[in-house]
């Protein structure tokens, strides 16, 4: 399921948070209502990381990771790093990246399997996402637009890029990430998708002034109705137990 | 070649086709092309109006006696219903139609006597996003009759004034009020007097507002020496809001000396201006009075105050004059003969009247020495048979008076030919209600005769002539003359030149009386 939430009286949760299949990461916030949501969800699932990085709250824009690792930008601090090196699980290799282009968010994005990235990102980056996420990397726009982390979100299950997106585009975007795009909006006609929608393999948050309709579409595509945590495990049971008899 | 070849290769190149993709409405999820809200219009029309602040109920204010609309502050505009000028009113009218962009306006029919006007407006504005969305809506203007300011004040009492300048000089001729008229018209200056009255020895101004009343007296006072004195009378009171409504009279007397009168100074008054005369001639009147010794040429400008302070009235006025004839004259070539256009010389000249009567002559000295030759005729003063009785001359002991002061020569021969002939220019007239005391039939013959002479002054006077307009006379058609009329010297008349062209307008008669109406307005 979809939920609707707010960062401090502003819709764009996208920006102030990171949600991969493995951990997520959450601003520091005035209240604790926004981490609640988050916790609400995952509390004995995936660990939720209070932080900042390099001292902002905007940490959404910063980082780029999923199940493999996390990159991080140059600025974020030694203490920073550690928190997220001692918090998250062993299996998530974090890494500082020294790139020119900062905001990593805005980028990047990627899934566990393939990236998109930014066209004018260093060589040396573009290697270095490789190794650490574990995936393909593709230098992309989305829509004419540069900024690919901004303009589209996806999962291992679904994506949803930038309203103006043209068919033949979609269809190149499809077939390189391998997962099914629709063209979208968040917050109630938004196109800045990727800071109104965080979203994983079985659940996705996005801002509070998402219409119902947007919420049905991106539940949809992200093929949020049958996945749960506990869908897969049954599906593994029923497996299990197939292969037992 | 190579040409060919590059444009071959231009049509070969890949292009990648767009297909512009459908997206949901965020609001109501219904398919559609992905613009700048991401919304359907019909949702973008829900969400917002741009027609909010735009006002949907005018009141027009309608004036029912002459059909005009009020254009505030407080021009009236004409319209036909359903015309492109009230279109263009009802638009004007509107507040905040700038902030919008107003793309098609046309009126709704509504019947005449609902006295309702409605007009569709379709708008255009951004919304959200720069999205642009177009609206239309309809405006009902509600007509409200009320009279303008001019048809009220004609419907109700048309005495209606609240001040009044009464202006007066006490003389027995009209000369100063045909000149000063002129003047008026010239200077537009009694544009604001809802009513003119010809009274006796003066007229009466009125008007609709103190401040007109008073700028009015302005006027008056920069043209001609006055007096002035203010009154007023308290019409009613309101003693809770404590208002006043009073009427004002300001009652202006004009300097009883005129042009070509003759004087004689009291003894101060002489004394301080240089011991001039005392017998002097007033040349010239405007704000202030200009005094000439014909002795010696000396003058003196008296300006109103100083008029006013000592008054005098003329020994002689310009009625008592007489014609002489010259018999000789010889120009005085001594220092200080001739200043300005003045010449002194000694004349002999016999009365007219006393042409083959007797041998009277008369000799003295005059001003006049420039312009006179033997045998001209001249107007003067007839010290020697005048019967004055004026208490200033009697105060001056031992003075002896000249026999004879001549004022202008005199053009009355050569006029007797001329007269009754149209001349080529005109004047206008001030629209004046004659107070039926102001006189009968006799006054009237009287009131012609000095309109005449004061036609001949003008034609003899430059000077006065470049004071006031002088409209060529449409109707006037040059006679031929035969060739026994120019003998000698032509009497003065207006060079064509300085006439102004009257305003015509050859369209249908209607118009032109709207026109004038437009003209009093402004």
């Amino acid at each position: 399921m979809a939920t609707r939430s707010q960062f401090e009286n502003s819709s764009e949760i996208g920006v102030f948070s990171k949600l991969t299949n493995a951990y997520c990461l959450v601003a520091i916030g005035g209240s604790e209502n926004f981490y609640s949501t988050f916790e609400a969800e995952f509390a004995d699932v995936i660990p939720v990381v209070k932080s900042s990085i390099a001292g902002t709250r905007v940490i959404g824009r910063m980082c780029v990771g999923n199940k493999n690792g996390l990159l991080l930008p140059n600025a974020t601090t030694d203490q920073e790093l550690l928190h997220f090196r001692n918090c998250l699980p062993d299996s998530v290799v974090v890494q500082r990246v020294d790139e020119r282009l900062s905001a990593l968010g805005n980028c990047i994005t990627c899934n566990d399997y393939v990236s998109l990235i930014h066209t004018d990102l260093d060589r040396e980056t573009e290697e270095l996402i490789a190794d650490v996420l574990g995936v393909e990397v593709f230098r992309q726009t989305i829509a004419g637009n540069i900024l690919v982390g901004s303009y589209c979100v996806f999962s291992n299950r679904g994506g949803l890029v930038h309203p103006h997106t043209s068919i033949e585009d979609l269809d190149e975007l499809s077939s390189l990430l391998q997962v099914p795009l629709v063209a979208g909006t968040v917050n109630r006609g938004s196109e800045v998708v990727g800071a109104g929608l965080v979203a994983n393999d079985w659940t996705a948050f996005c801002g509070l002034d998402t219409t119902a309709t947007e919420l049905s579409v991106i539940e949809s595509v992200f093929k949020l109705r049958e996945a749960q945590p506990s869908a897969i495990v049954n599906e593994m049971r029923a497996s299990l137990i197939d292969t037992m008899t | 070649m190579a040409m060919a070849q590059g444009a071959q290769g231009l049509q070969d190149m890949f292009t990648v086709p767009h297909t512009v993709g459908r997206v949901l409405c965020c609001m109501c999820g219904v398919s559609m092309a992905p613009n700048a809200a991401n919304m359907c219009v019909a949702c973008l029309r829900s969400q917002v109006d741009i027609t909010e602040g735009l006002q949907k109920f005018v009141t027009v204010l309608y004036c029912p006696e002459c059909g005009r609309y009020l254009q505030p502050p407080r021009t009236w505009v004409k319209a036909e219903l359903e015309s492109k000028e009230l279109l263009t009113f009802c638009i004007k009218r509107l507040k905040n139609i700038n902030k919008v962009r107003l793309v098609d306006a046309g009126f709704v029919w509504t019947e005449p006597h609902s006295k309702r006007l409605k007009v569709k407006l379709k708008i255009q504005k951004e919304v959200v996003n720069g999205a642009i969305l177009e609206q239309g809506y309809v405006v009902e203007y509600t007509v409200e009759d009320h009279m303008c300011e001019k048809c009220s004040r004609v419907a109700a009492n048309p005495d209606q004034w609240i001040a009044c300048v009464q202006v007066r000089q006490k003389v027995d001729h009209k000369r100063t009020f045909f000149f000063l008229e002129q003047l008026i018209i010239k200077h537009n200056a009694a544009a604001s007097a809802i009513n003119i009255k010809q009274m006796h020895e003066g007229v009466d101004f009125y008007f609709a507002n103190r401040s007109h009343a008073l700028k009015f007296l302005d006027f008056l006072s920069n043209v001609v020496p006055t007096k002035s004195r203010h009154d007023k009378q308290l019409v009613s009171h309101d003693t809770k809001s404590n208002t006043y409504n009073y009427r004002f009279t300001m009652s202006v007397e004009i300097c009883p000396v005129c042009k070509d009168d003759l004087i004689c100074l009291p003894q101060k008054v002489a004394a301080g201006l240089g011991n001039i005369g005392p017998l002097v001639l007033c040349m010239r009147v405007s704000n202030s009075l200009l005094l000439l010794d014909p002795q010696n040429l000396r003058n003196a400008y008296v300006d109103a105050s100083q008029y006013w302070r000592v008054p005098y009235r003329p020994l002689l006025s310009s009625r008592q004059l007489v014609e002489y004839v010259v018999l000789d004259i010889e120009h005085d070539r001594g220092v200080g003969s001739s200043s300005g256009k003045f010449a002194l010389a000694d004349v002999q000249v016999a009365r007219i009247a006393d042409f083959g009567k007797n041998d009277t002559t008369f000799s003295g000295r005059t001003h006049l020495g420039h312009l006179l030759k033997v045998g001209d005729y001249a107007l003067g003063y007839d010290l020697y048979g005048a019967n004055t009785n004026d208490l200033e001359l009697d105060k001056y002991k031992g003075l002896v008076l000249p026999d004879v002061v001549l004022v202008k020569k005199s053009y009355e021969e050569k006029r007797q030919r001329k007269r009754g002939k149209a001349r080529p220019w005109k004047l206008k007239a001030l629209p004046m209600e004659i107070e039926p005391s102001a006189g009968g039939k006799q006054d009237e013959e009287k009131r012609v005769g000095e309109y005449e002479r004061f036609l001949e002054e003008l034609e003899e006077d430059p000077e006065m002539r470049s004071k006031i307009a002088l409209y060529r006379d449409a109707a006037y058609r040059e006679q031929s003359e035969t060739g026994s009329m120019t003998d000698g010297e032509e009497p003065p008349s207006v060079p064509l030149e300085e006439l102004l062209a009257d305003l015509r307008l050859e369209e249908s008669s209607r118009a032109e009386s709207e026109f004038d109406e437009d003209m009093d307005d402004s």
